[in-house]
């Protein structure tokens, strides 16, 4: 299935997570799934709510993950995804993304090194959940790797 | 009990493809046994092997995480919802050692098992921007929750003060005051509302302070703070804050905080112009060491009769109250060894240093006051009953003063308050002398005839009084309560203000 972000969906999950350098920002991608595409057309942009050093672990508490979901039911929408950012490393997946991942839901990871975007990926845990699967993700101008005038770096 | 039970969408394809599930139950546990009874592929996405709550599933009723109720004893009315919420957590660092396994306990600011009181999910929201805060947190709500303020004076210090820190979340705040709720004190005492009038403070101000913040425990004394029993109110209180208007009880506040080693948030008023400070005898001066001793009596004037701009008290109440919850925190500078000074016509705030005193009778090297004396004495103010006894002699009441009048008595009013005073209300045929006057126009007092002196209360008139007895005269009177006590007794046409 591909992940498409829809609007200005794209628009503000860099200004967030941009915004968030140099922690991790994190937040939650509102759609629907048809015809083989899973179209996110809003998002809850969430407080990073970790213990650990921010600049590389991401929570989102339950309570926000609750008021994510209804904020999703009052729009007639689905919970179908979470964004978050791996301030100056690779959008990869991490062995302990790996390991919280749930079933179903894409992760959407974002680049941002010295503040500015350097790349998304868009993942899906494997049924087994062995590994994580790469997503198709439609190329998101607002996501792509920024030209390196741009760079606050 | 029928209940909706919100499915997340990883789990619906365990779930039929449904967004919910409804089911009847009395309890969270008995609900969740039903849903898996009806989808059985979901028990191994809910339970581990030892049949407890998976750590990365959270299930709610309504807006609770059931960890923080009874968990799955937790008890269902019609009409809750659960909603089953997954934790979602990741990060960048692939070295990073995962968390260890087994179930998630709840945290301490929210069980309360480090000691410190535990915040509700209601606080949490109630007190977000302090949260967010570095310098407040989690943890420094909770020490907000666990302190106590004693307010001495339910008046315009204490009211911007006490609504402060109830909304802070001070967790209890004692106020101390004995007195009714007066027209004239609704301009700047916003504690009180109209529908007070008539009514003890402590009630309308306890009634505004739970509705404010129920989470506070509101204690009322209902008493003058006196000698015998400032110690003992104070004792149990962390930081005390002085609000009152008068010299007796500055100075009591002060000895006994001193005494007992506490904080003293210090605020007085007059006019357009206020001093705040904090004296702590521990780490700085003490009001003695500013003050040594009181004025005179008389010299200063309290704000019933100089008057005060309504907001005033409002300015000087909520510097005292930032300097209550730095006292608390334990942040920022305070305001101890420094008497803030503000005016507000020429909006101008001053700063003077203040240093403590060796020599301080109280807080010194070699204290002379180790116990709580007799503040009125100490103050100039004879006793109470003396006092009274004393000034009965001079004094007539409004009704004899009119019946007097009425059957054509030889008798001079004369009226001592200030000429705006006079514009508000007047007795028929008073002579205008004010108090501050009346020596350069003695002579236009003849002393064979008698004088009957008035102000707005009776306060000042008797001081005109004692003046003119110093000066020869003999035939007066003090009208008692003054031109007050004329419009409630005699004459309502006068106005009252």
């Amino acid at each position: 299935m591909t992940l498409v972000l829809e609007g200005d969906t794209a628009a503000r999950v860099r200004a967030h997570l941009v915004g968030a350098y140099p922690e991790e920002g994190c937040g939650v991608l509102l759609g629907r799934d048809a015809d083989g595409t899973r179209r996110v057309v809003d998002l809850v942009a969430l407080d990073n709510r970790s213990p650990e050093t921010r600049e590389r672990r991401f929570t989102i508490a339950p309570e926000q993950f609750l008021a994510a979901e209804k904020h999703a039911r009052a729009r007639g929408l689905d919970v179908v995804g979470v964004f978050h950012s791996h301030p100056d490393h690779p959008a990869a997946p991490s062995a302990f993304d790996l390991e919280h991942a749930w079933p179903y839901y894409s992760y959407l990871i974002v680049s941002v090194r010295g503040g500015a975007v350097d790349g998304a990926t868009s993942w899906r845990l494997a049924e087994d959940r062995s590994r994580f699967q790469s997503e198709p993700l439609e190329l998101a101008p607002a996501l792509a790797r920024e030209p390196s005038g741009e760079s606050r770096a | 009990m029928s209940t909706l039970i919100h499915i997340p969408t990883p789990l619906r394809a365990y779930a039929g493809q449904h967004a919910t599930v409804e089911v009847e139950a009395a309890t969270v546990g008995e609900a969740l046994r039903r849903l898996v009874e009806r989808h059985t592929e979901l028990a191994r996405h809910l339970y581990d092997g030892d049949g407890r709550l998976r750590r990365f599933v959270n299930v709610y009723r309504n807006d609770e995480d059931v960890r923080h109720l009874s968990r799955e004893a937790t008890p269902l009315a019609n009409g809750d919802t659960l909603s089953i919420v997954p934790s979602i957590a990741g990060g960048a660092e692939p070295s990073a050692p995962a968390p260890p396994r087994g179930p998630r306990a709840a945290p301490d600011w929210a069980t309360g098992a480090d000691g410190k009181p535990a915040l509700s999910q209601d606080e949490l929201l109630r007190y977000s921007r302090h949260l967010i805060l570095p310098e407040v947190g989690l943890d420094g709500q909770r020490r907000l929750k666990a302190a106590s303020v004693l307010i001495v004076g339910a008046g315009g210090l204490g009211s911007p003060l006490a609504l402060y820190l109830a909304a802070a979340g001070v967790g209890r705040i004692g106020i101390v005051d004995f007195d009714v709720v007066d027209e004239s004190n609704l301009q700047r005492q916003i504690l009180h509302g109209t529908s007070a009038v008539g009514t003890p403070k402590l009630q309308s101000a306890a009634a505004r302070l739970r509705d404010l913040n129920p989470n506070v425990r509101v204690d009322g004394y209902e008493t003058r703070l006196t000698s015998e029993n400032a110690l003992e109110l104070m004792k149990p209180y962390d930081v005390i804050v002085d609000g009152t208007d008068n010299f007796p009880t500055r100075y009591l506040v002060n000895d006994a905080c001193v005494l007992l080693g506490k904080p003293n948030v210090y605020g007085s008023i007059f006019r357009f112009e206020g001093q705040a400070s904090v004296f702590d005898a521990r780490v700085g001066p003490c009001y003695r060491c500013l003050y040594p001793d009181p004025p005179p009596p008389g010299l200063v004037p309290s704000c019933a009769e100089g008057g005060v701009l309504g907001v005033l008290p409002g300015v000087i109440g909520v510097i005292q109250g930032v300097e209550t919850l730095k006292q608390i925190l334990g942040v920022g500078e305070s305001l101890v060894g420094r008497l803030m000074l503000f005016d507000a016509l020429a909006m101008r705030f001053r700063e003077l240093k203040l240093r403590k005193d060796p020599q301080c009778p109280v807080c010194g090297e070699h204290p002379t006051v180790t116990q709580l004396i007799d503040y009125e004495q100490f103050c100039g103010l004879t006793p109470a009953a003396e006092a009274e006894e004393s000034a009965a002699r001079w004094e007539i009441d409004a009704k004899t003063l009119a019946a007097r009048v009425a059957q054509g008595d030889d008798l001079v009013l004369v009226d001592v308050r200030e000429p705006h005073e006079f514009q508000i209300a007047r007795i028929e045929g008073a002579k205008l002398i004010p108090l501050n006057s009346l020596p350069a126009r003695l002579a236009e007092l003849d002393s064979s005839r008698e004088i009957v002196l008035h102000c707005h209360h009776g306060q000042r008139s008797m001081r005109a009084l004692e003046y003119l007895y110093s000066s020869g005269f003999r035939k007066l009177k003090n009208l008692h309560g003054g031109i007050d006590e004329w419009s409630r007794q005699v004459d309502p046409a006068v106005p009252r203000y």
